[in-house]
């Protein structure tokens, strides 16, 4: 796989994944969910994931952190390797490595209070001396995140869709995490919401220093947050860019269609036909090496059904799977 | 002359429980033109799908109030109608297709005999089994689907196929009207796509009007003629989708509204979101509902509630253009 260290900054990476692969075994066959995909954050930089629903971006974001048992490939936090760090160690990791859900009325205790459900992971972690400090420290993030006061003893469901997405992020930070899993965290949220978590989270990075991965399948939310984007295809990486270089540029003729496939609010684009693909994603179930968007793709020639296009670096740290880019 | 096919004249609608009375509509007033297409924005909670519903009467009964208002289709108001009255125009005349493929379907019935069973109930005077059968043909290819898999459970289908079966229920009988409440919002973005422009392609060959309701205005302006943006049950601002994309003058919801949106052509990093949260919709106030998140507030917005501006087609309920201020463009 093309490879270059000094691609966006001469930092290391903070966590970086080398050859990942999710396989479940389902009853007719072998589930591909995540295929070989290799990738990079850094320090205090965002990493967009984006993709249609299947392709296999929550399943990633969730094998990072071994929430779901990687089948093969290394996953690295600062260097060190951590596929094979047993669940004590593991259980140490994740203070560093956390996640924010994408549904915040199904991923929060309904019978905790909020305040407790903030304070819960350092309690759990005997994180201060006193399950009192635990408490206060949790308070404390209630103002970081934006949450007032008074919502401190009341319970999720009092709560809107916003708010509780603001327990979500609060208790992810509740462990000073460097590095946090973002699945989808505004999806279930309306517009104006989205646009204060999105700016509640930028913020906490710049303040932090936080490296994020942010999964989506919102081309422009992921522009708005990322430095650097992945697009997925049925468990592939299909292209690797730095974000403006990827909407200024975009290779792969399926990171076109989505971009052509996002309904600008902006009539005088009206006229202009919708340019979108045909079909449906393809099952990924026991996939042909062959090129994964060859049946949807206005370009396919004979070899898409014949050769799977490696990722090779179209331009400088923009890599791209496809056999015309 | 505007050749209006549905009328909704002041229109307010109460939820009543035990323990409080939620205003989730209030005094709404729109028309439906002959072809057109009408867009309802509005975030969750603010009354668009409660108003739809009451199109079609289907308010839950035990809770729900129509307080006051007409909804005239043609000379008849339908709030007025008997139970079997209105039967004869759910799904014949107006038709709705829901936000939900995955459970506006019943799963225990192939999609061909719930295509059939809507034929049937409306259209079955006189008409023969082939007749239909040939009719629920038809419909399946006019949205897209071999009349092969007519015979398939819903379950065979994925998102965007369901949408679309659900979308050939509705067409089946021709209606005059379709309401489509969040059609593609549980549809991925090449699917809505795709959706989409099959629904205006639709809406042409068969020059039905529709009201679209949805929180997208990326999909108001691919799809809608006229836009009314509600906020905490009232219109606040209507027009044209001309008025709307390219006036000078807004609302300063709308212009959150706006802001919010992540654009992919501008470059800014900070998105400029509108502070807080939407109105409780138990307490009445007297003056602006906007008026607290508002950044343009004045004393008079908490005082008095705002009357209408209108300028030809753009109406905007807001104080900042009373008394003919900002007149210019």
């Amino acid at each position: 796989m093309n490879r270059d260290e000094s691609l966006i900054s001469a930092d290391k990476p903070l966590v970086e994944t080398v050859d990942l692969k999710k396989y479940f075994k389902v009853r007719d066959g072998v589930l591909h969910a995540v295929d070989s995909v290799s990738l990079e954050v850094y320090e205090g930089k965002t990493l967009g994931i984006v993709g249609e629903s299947g392709c296999g971006k929550s399943t990633l974001g969730r094998s990072i952190l071994r929430l779901v048992e990687p089948t093969s490939g290394d996953i690295r936090f600062r260097g060190q390797s951590i596929v094979n760090y047993s669940k004590k160690e593991m259980q140490e990791m994740r203070k560093k490595m956390q996640i924010i859900f994408q549904d915040p009325y199904s991923s929060i205790n309904p019978r905790m209070s909020v305040i407790e459900i903030i304070a819960e992971f350092m309690i759990v972690n005997h994180t201060y001396d006193s399950k009192r400090a635990c408490l206060n420290q949790a308070a404390q993030l209630m103002d970081v995140v934006g949450l007032a006061r008074r919502c401190a003893n009341v319970y999720p469901h009092e709560l809107d869709g916003g708010r509780r997405q603001r327990i979500g992020v609060a208790r992810a930070l509740s462990l000073q995490p460097e590095f946090i899993v973002c699945d989808e965290p505004v999806s279930a949220l309306d517009v104006s919401i989205q646009a204060q978590i999105l700016n509640l989270l930028m913020d906490l990075q710049e303040e932090k220093g936080l490296a994020y991965i942010f999964i989506t399948h919102d081309l422009s939310v992921v522009k708005h947050i990322s430095q650097e984007i992945v697009v997925m295809y049925l468990g592939k990486c299909v292209e690797k860019a730095k974000t403006r270089d990827l909407f200024s540029n975009p290779k792969h003729p399926y990171t076109k269609a989505l971009l052509a496939s996002i309904p600008m609010p902006d009539i005088t684009m009206r006229s202009k036909e919708i340019h979108t693909i045909k079909g449906e994603v393809t099952n990924p179930i026991n996939p042909k090496p062959i090129c994964r968007f060859a049946n949807r793709c206005n370009l396919s020639k004979e070899i898409c059904n014949q050769v799977e296009p490696p990722l090779k670096e179209a331009g400088p740290g923009h890599f791209v799977s496809c056999h015309f880019a | 002359m505007r050749d209006l096919v549905l009328e909704i004249k002041n229109l307010s609608i109460r939820y009543k429980t035990d323990l409080e009375t939620v205003y989730a509509v209030n005094n709404i007033s729109f028309s439906l033109e002959k072809g057109q297409t009408l867009g309802i924005v509005g975030e969750t909670g603010a009354g668009k799908t409660t108003a739809a519903l009451s199109i079609l009467k289907l308010l839950p009964e035990r809770i729900s109030q129509v307080a006051e208002g007409e909804i005239l289709l043609g000379d008849k108001d339908i709030l007025q109608l008997s139970d079997v009255e209105i039967r004869k125009i759910r799904g014949n005349k107006i038709a709705m297709i829901f936000q939900d493929p995955m459970t506006s379907l019943n799963p225990v019935m192939t999609i061909g005999e719930q295509i059939y069973e809507a034929l049937f109930f409306h259209k079955h005077v006189g008409a023969r089994r082939e007749d239909l059968e040939k009719r629920v043909d038809e419909v399946l290819s006019l949205v897209g689907i071999s009349p092969m898999r007519k015979g398939d459970y819903p379950h065979q289908f994925s998102g965007g196929m369901k949408q679309r079966v659900v979308i050939a229920i509705a067409l089946a009988c021709e209606p005059e009207i379709l309401i489509a409440d969040e059609p593609t919002t549980a549809l991925d973005v090449t699917i809505q796509a795709q959706v989409l422009s099959m629904i205006n392609e639709l809406q042409m060959s068969l020059n039905t009007s529709m009201i679209m309701i949805t929180h997208d205005l990326g999909v108001v302006a691919k799809t809608c003629d006229d836009v009314a943006i509600m906020y905490a049950g009232e219109l606040i601002e209507t027009g044209t989708a001309g008025d709307i994309f390219c006036s000078k003058q807004h609302h300063p919801y709308t212009e959150g509204l706006f802001g919010s949106i992540p654009n992919l052509k501008v470059e800014a990093r900070r998105l400029n979101p509108i502070p807080g949260l939407m109105p409780d919709p138990t307490i009445i106030v007297p003056g602006c509902k906007f008026a607290q998140r508002c950044p343009k507030a004045m004393d008079v917005c908490i005082k008095v509630h705002p009357q209408e501006f209108v300028r030809g087609s753009h109406r905007i309920k807001c104080h900042l253009f009373q008394k003919g201020r900002d007149t210019d463009e």
